[in-house]
């Protein structure tokens, strides 16, 4: 049976085909939690609540977000210049338009432009607010402890944790994002890309140079 | 005036453990669940009910619990409180389903 390796412990793969298929992770959690989850889960559908088809729908929705869709974004502000203009102006009606997204139901999303002078850095402090709708779920160090206390106070030492160093002249600012607020930064276009079309600069785009903690790879 | 739990911008703490985690069934339930229930035209619950609840879960519990194990119960707490689901219903739900699985809750 193939496994997966968690570090401290392995889970049975759910199916050879699917290697990202979700793990239901008794060996992970509480029971207790995992009880809640169901018990809540159940009692909710039969309230008329929500459907199951509703859970499942959303799960698909949540997972359709990854970083490829901002990489996109990014590669077009970048060659867009009327483009970048409307996202940094009000980000949510551009996206909208531009990538027929429907953000409607989503909070305010301030996008934020890295230049040779100024370094943006998200973070939530409080909690793990990030624009889901852009990047998908936030990775898991987005959530800890430790970035949430440290980046606040000393975010050249969490930004050399990342394995990036910024010239000593550079500000760097930590935008703290909000139930109500989202950020993404619009990472400096790396030099030797003149006349690349959007696809090849979206390659260059990673999560963590929209977050901040990294810069566009070097082509 | 001493700080809440979850406000720990500043504090000292290590170095940041930079290992990706694959989500599990459990955690897109509980994540899906809450999105349902906070939808602004289902209006069951805002996010920002969801952070008090999250915010005023027992410190200890605060530290120990896993990200969506603070999730489900922050959901439960607010179930409970908007009348959406009945304490000692759920209790006996988890009670049914512990048996049905031969779990200890």
């Amino acid at each position: 049976m193939s496994t997966h390796d968690h570090g401290d412990h392995v889970h049975p793969e759910h199916g050879a085909d699917d290697p990202h298929a979700p793990i239901d992770d008794f060996d992970h959690y509480r029971p207790e939690s995992l009880l809640m989850e169901q018990a809540l889960r159940e009692l909710l559908m039969e309230q008329g609540v929500f459907t199951a088809e509703d859970i499942q729908r959303q799960i698909d929705l949540t997972e359709s977000r990854t970083p490829a869709l901002g990489a996109r974004v990014i590669a077009r502000a970048w060659v867009d210049d009327a483009f970048r203009a409307a996202l940094l102006a009000d980000a949510k009606p551009a996206l909208g338009s531009a990538f027929e997204l429907d953000l409607a139901n989503t909070p305010e999303l301030t996008v934020l432009e890295n230049t040779q002078a100024v370094h943006h850095v998200v973070c939530c402090t409080l909690c793990s607010c990030y624009p889901r709708n852009i990047l998908g779920i936030p990775p898991a160090w987005y959530k800890s402890r430790e970035y949430r206390s440290r980046v606040v106070i000393e975010p050249r030492s969490v930004l050399k944790e990342f394995g990036t160093e910024l010239p000593a002249q550079r500000e760097i600012r930590v935008v703290d994002s909000t139930a109500d607020m989202r950020y993404l930064v619009i990472p400096l276009r790396p030099q030797g890309t003149e006349g690349w079309d959007e696809e090849r600069l979206a390659a260059l785009v990673t999560r963590d140079s929209m977050i901040g903690v990294a810069q566009a790879l070097v082509p | 005036m001493s700080k809440n739990v979850h406000d720990m911008g500043g504090d000292p703490a290590g170095l940041i453990d930079r290992a990706e985690h694959s989500r599990t069934l459990f955690d897109q339930r509980v994540d899906a669940m809450l999105r349902l229930l906070a939808h602004p035209q289902k209006g069951y619950f805002t996010v920002d009910a969801m952070r008090r609840s999250i915010e005023s879960l027992d410190p200890q519990a605060y530290h120990e619990l896993a990200y969506y194990e603070r999730w489900v119960r922050a959901v439960r707490q607010l179930a409970i409180e908007r009348g959406l689901v009945d304490e000692a219903a759920l209790e006996q739900r988890m009670a049914s389903i512990a048996a049905r699985r031969a779990v200890k809750p």
